[in-house]
């Protein structure tokens, strides 16, 4: 297991498999807000889910509106479990707290692989590998 | 970061948990941009106002945090909503869309807002003193605030912005921070600027150039011409299409701004902007349209000055094309006492309050070509109302109003 130390925006605890973006994401208009689905057309993600995902991407982007849009994520329990940034800015960091989604920032997110087990706890972010055939 | 003991209380609860989240996000915030500590702002202007913006989910989150006891501590005030709140029926905006606006402006109102929506709260008696520091989400006002009356904000979103109407301060960063205000960019102007229309498309360009940077313009030279003579009004329409184009906060104009004399006011590494032609700039927000259906004016909100030159031109006549001046109610109310609304109205126009073409849900209205003299408006509608742009003066603007088509036969509009 990997312990990453980070820093907390949004202070809190969860878990979930880790969806890894190389690419930073904006939530207006890149996330569909009814189905958590990344519809941004081109982004490495585009057509997968963010609903109970530990959602690990580099820095937000975009227009100021998408703090609501994880609001509206939230509210419809398709929001990602936490979040977790090489370096946060104002519109996911307020979209975090105004959802109560665990988030931190400051991590060294080339640690972390898609459908990595990550658990994330106040300032750490604790990674488990999972094997092709499911093992630990 | 350093926090006072009342900030810490705020922060652990004690004031309950509105004030709590209100000071989660501040706190946040600072320590994501390297705040050193916190600052009292005088006043707020809260973003995320029109339903066609926040949604279902934004009315719920708004209620939620007005239930939980969320209270306004400084004169706080609103954007634009969705629609006029007095007289949507007649604007023929739906129904079900009026009255969930009515029901975020309740919750805005529960918290103690000044429930007052306008983009230009500086033309309606709010207006900032030198380096007053505020927490202010409309960009061109935030812009306006900054470079002309040399107040302190950033461009806050609309849930920070309202967290610092409840926790009365917001973290010293960004723009608060005299060494943030330097200028990155020096612009120097090589051709005509002429009309405040110019001036809009002349703020696309560079708000395109310079992105989230801090563009200084040089007078002199024919930077303006030598003929014009700046008017508030034109750097307001320069302040909302940077602003719109970019993510311009805080530009200076050499020898008309309050801080463009400052020593050490533009960046030793400051970059140059040179724009030869604002032909571009034109071509890329006006088509060659020639039938109007829908004529704007007032982006930002029209000042009385305005609505005075536009009841004039309109007096005896009959506009073909729907016409919508924008403005804020109590900017309204004056041209009402004035005679000029009713001017306005008898040749067939609307003057339209609390709201504007950027947030209204122009989908709805069944128009498809509009003109305006602003290059914000024109940067806006297509992608957000579907709508295509003919960009002209005012005066060709209400000519096209009266005529139903586009008769200007001016270059570069």
């Amino acid at each position: 297991m990997i312990r990453l130390r980070g820093r907390v925006i949004k202070e809190g605890k969860a878990y979930g498999n880790a969806l890894v973006s190389p690419e930073p994401i904006g939530f207006l208009g890149g996330v569909d807000p009814e189905t958590g689905i990344i519809v941004e057309p081109g982004h490495p993600l585009n057509g997968q889910s963010v609903a109970g995902k530990v959602l690990v991407f580099p820095t937000g982007k975009g227009s100021t509106v998408g703090s609501y849009v994880l609001y509206r994520l939230a509210f419809k329990g398709l929001a990602p479990a936490a979040l977790v940034n090489a370096s946060s800015e104002a519109i996911v960091a307020v979209g975090a707290i105004i959802s109560n989604i665990p988030m931190v920032d400051q991590v060294d997110i080339m640690q972390i692989q898609t459908g990595d087990e990550v658990t994330v706890d106040g300032e750490w972010v604790m990674v488990q590998r999972v094997a092709r055939n499911g093992r630990r | 970061m350093r926090l006072k003991r009342e900030e810490r209380h705020m922060l652990a609860g004690k004031e309950g948990p509105a004030v709590q989240k209100a000071m989660e996000i501040i706190v946040a915030l600072g320590r994501i941009y390297g705040a050193a500590d916190l600052v009292a702002v005088e006043s707020v202007q809260v973003a995320g106002v029109s339903y066609k913006n926040l949604g279902d989910a934004g009315l719920q989150f708004l209620r939620e945090w007005a239930e939980q006891g969320a209270r306004v501590r400084v004169p706080t005030l609103l954007n634009p909503a969705g629609v006029d709140l007095e007289n949507w029926r007649a604007l023929g905006l739906p129904e079900e869309f009026a009255l969930r606006q009515k029901d975020v402006i309740d919750a805005y109102a529960q918290m103690g807002i000044t429930t007052t929506c306008s983009c230009t709260p500086y033309l309606i008696g709010n207006v900032p003193r030198m380096g007053d520091h505020l927490a202010w989400s409309e960009s061109s006002a935030v812009a306006f605030a900054n470079s002309v009356l040399g107040a302190r904000t950033n461009r806050e979103g609309g849930p920070s912005a309202l967290a610092a109407a409840i926790c009365g301060r917001t973290a010293r960063y960004g723009l608060h921070v005299p060494e943030d205000r330097r200028a990155t960019h020096v612009v120097r102007v090589d051709c005509a600027v002429r009309m405040e229309v110019d001036f809009g498309v002349l703020g696309y360009m560079v708000g395109k150039r310079v992105g989230s940077g801090v563009p200084y313009f040089r007078a002199g030279g024919s930077a303006w011409n030598g003929e014009t003579v700046l008017a508030a009004l034109h750097l307001r329409s320069l302040a909302a299409a940077m602003a719109a184009s970019g993510a311009v906060g805080l530009f200076h104009v050499q020898g008309m701004t309050p801080e463009s004399e400052l020593d050490g006011i533009i960046r030793p590494d400051a970059e140059e902007v040179v724009i030869a032609s604002l032909r571009e700039g034109y071509e890329r927000l006006s088509a060659p349209l020639k039938r109007i259906d829908f004529v704007s004016i007032g982006c930002p909100h029209a000042s009385l000055e305005e609505l005075s030159e536009i009841a004039r031109y309109l007096t005896g006549r009959r506009v073909r094309a729907k016409l919508w001046i924008t403005t804020a109610r109590e900017t309204r109310k004056r041209a009402e006492a004035a005679g000029w609304v009713q001017r306005i109205e008898n040749a067939g126009g609307y003057v339209v309050s609390d709201t504007c073409l950027v947030v209204a849900p122009m989908e709805t209205l069944g128009v498809k070509t509009m003109a305006t003299n602003s290059a914000k408006a024109a940067f806006y509608a297509p992608s957000h109302s579907g709508l295509q742009v003919r960009l002209g003066t005012m005066a060709e603007c209400l000519e096209a109003a009266v005529q139903g088509q586009w008769t200007s036969r001016r270059r570069g509009a």
